[in-house]
């Protein structure tokens, strides 16, 4: 049995509630560890609170009035509480990039789209950004398809190309948490591929967060996995072991398709 | 019940476009209705004032004589004002719709200032002339003058590009937004490289429907004392003065000035039936300026339109 005291923590969720505007509770206590240079997967059935959970981590949900998180999400190596009201949320989204469920580039050329979290970083040195776009092109498989046509329109590219776009675009700043909502749920099946792969090799540069409604998917490309049901954390553990052998009910009835 | 037949489904299909046809007709009845108005118009004015489109006409300064009197000053009145209007609520439009999208909290205050803004583009503009005749002109002393009235009339199309900018805003999908929050840039950034070029489109559309209103507006201009008839044109930038001094840059602005709707009104009030004349052509003009400014907002929309997809 894989031993899970080698492994480093990247991330941990303490004691997690979140409140949407106007008091409903999407999360009720969550405790679980995000393992550095691993990938981690969120499955549970529409609703959960797993998107919801993800987006905690980028505080995205600061940007809509009203909502409200308790407890802590501890960030290492330097121990910050992602979520204490004192942390920026900007510097989090600095530090933890995200990739959405529908491919989002924005009506701009290829080049700019994966350039501009550095433009937002006050980069202006023309070098540095070609460097930094290539590489994160290159980071994203997409390099070899684009490379002649940074200057087009990214609206142009394929769905699967767009989405690997958008990978582009959250490696270009080295985030040193990457999430991922969903991201093959609107691409077809050569696409969710090639994403898939890509999230295994990114693996090595980056800790990975990903929600994925495809048990499959979580199987494939993930080390650990977390079954989320109403708000609850009901199961964390290595994949195989969640899939071989749940602890929990509720978790084997979900995974062997008698529910959700 | 029993199957309909095959005859019995044809005549209930039959039955069901009869009305669809009708529905049609009628559709195009009273579109045709409205097109002809406008075509009607537009062609009465073309053939009365038909014996005036010659080049001395919009050269020509307002004359006691119906021949010899011409539309310049009128023209380019009407050109500066709207510029000034352009200048004015452009910035303080866009500015105050980017703010109540996507700074403003949601909570009474802006729901005050929300309705409000709807209120704004119901008044009347008349009531913006007096507003203006005491502000502008006597408590700021701008006077009788381009910049009087292109404040004022800036005053009456804010709400129409506040309005505009919002709807504009409104059309991006909150995807774009969280895209760009996500990579770590703040609000600002956000507006600056996304939120603001992708609603300038819309933006843009509202701005010359704002202008295009604003052109044929004669009460507010009325009320602050636009002269009816005037010999000379506001000083061009580093010209000649007559009194032998150099115009400076911007005194064009404090110049008195007319515009084109008061000169057709002025036009249409004289007793010699051949003012008339010139009153349908100047009429005219004031529609193609209008119609325009429209295609151009059509143009520009649709060059810009061109390269933003979601």
């Amino acid at each position: 049995m894989p031993n899970t005291t080698q492994e480093r923590l990247k991330a941990e969720a303490r004691g997690l509630n979140f409140f949407y505007n106007g008091g409903i509770q999407a999360l009720k206590n969550i405790n679980m560890p995000i393992y550095d240079n691993r990938v981690t997967a969120l499955i549970g059935p529409s609703g959960c609170g797993k998107s919801t959970y993800l987006r905690s981590f980028n505080r995205m949900h600061d940007l809509y009035p009203g909502n409200r998180y308790e407890g802590e999400i501890r960030f290492y190596p330097d121990d910050t509480n992602l979520l204490a009201p004192e942390v920026d949320p900007i510097e989090v989204r600095m530090r933890v990039g995200m990739v959405f469920q529908k491919p989002n580039p924005f009506p701009k050329s290829i080049y700019e789209n994966v350039a501009y979290g550095l433009r937002v970083r006050g980069e202006r040195n023309r070098r540095m950004l070609d460097d930094k776009v290539e590489h994160a092109l290159r980071g994203a498989a997409l390099w070899d398809e684009v490379k002649d046509r940074l200057q087009d329109l990214a609206s142009n590219l394929s769905g699967g190309q767009q989405q690997r776009l958008c990978i582009a675009r959250a490696l270009a700043t080295d985030p040193e948490l990457l999430l991922f909502d969903e991201p093959t749920s609107a691409l077809d099946p050569i696409a969710t591929g090639a994403i898939e792969e890509l999230v295994h090799e990114l693996k090595k540069r980056v800790t990975i967060l990903i929600v994925t409604h495809n048990m499959q998917q979580a199987a494939r490309v993930s080390d650990y996995t977390a079954y989320m049901f109403l708000g609850e954390m009901i199961e964390f553990g290595k994949t195989d072991e969640i899939f071989i052998k749940p602890k929990d009910r509720r978790t084997e009835d979900y995974i062997t398709g008698r529910m959700g | 019940m029993k199957p309909l037949t095959t005859e019995e489904i044809r005549a209930v299909i039959a039955r069901g476009k009869l009305k669809d046809t009708l529905f049609k007709a009628l559709g195009i009845l009273c579109l045709a209705f409205g097109l002809l108005v406008i075509v009607a118009l537009i062609l009465d004015m073309a053939i009365k004032g038909a014996d005036r489109f010659t080049l001395d006409f919009f050269l020509n300064f307002a004359s006691r004589r119906a021949t010899q009197a011409g539309i310049l000053s009128a023209w380019v009145g009407s050109l500066l004002v709207m510029f000034v209007t352009a200048l004015a609520a452009v910035p303080l439009g866009v500015a105050a719709g980017v703010y109540l999208e996507e700074y403003a909290p949601r909570n009474w205050m802006t729901q005050v200032i929300e309705i409000n803004i709807a209120n704004l583009a119901a008044v009347p503009s008349i009531v913006y002339g007096l507003l203006a005749l005491g502000i502008f002109v006597y408590q700021f002393g701008f006077g009788q003058s381009i910049l009087s009235a292109g404040l004022t009339l800036a005053l009456l199309i804010l709400p129409i590009i506040i309005v505009a900018t919002r709807e504009a805003i409104r059309a991006i999908p909150a995807m774009i937004r969280e895209g760009s929050m996500a990579v770590g840039a703040t609000r600002w950034q956000t507006c600056r490289y996304h939120i603001i070029p992708y609603a300038m489109p819309g933006i843009l559309t509202g701005v010359i429907i704002g202008l295009a209103r604003a052109i044929g507006e004669t009460a507010p201009i009325i009320t602050i004392g636009a002269l009816t008839f005037i010999a000379f044109l506001p000083p061009a930038p580093l010209t000649a003065l007559p009194d032998g001094g150099t115009a400076g840059l911007f005194d064009w602005v404090m110049a008195p000035f007319t515009v084109m709707p008061i000169q057709i009104f002025n036009w249409t009030s004289r007793p010699d039936p051949a003012f008339e004349i010139n009153a349908a052509a100047a009429g005219f003009v004031l529609m193609a300026m209008v119609l325009a400014m429209n295609a151009l907002a059509i143009w520009l929309r649709y060059r810009m339109r061109k390269n933003i997809k979601w």
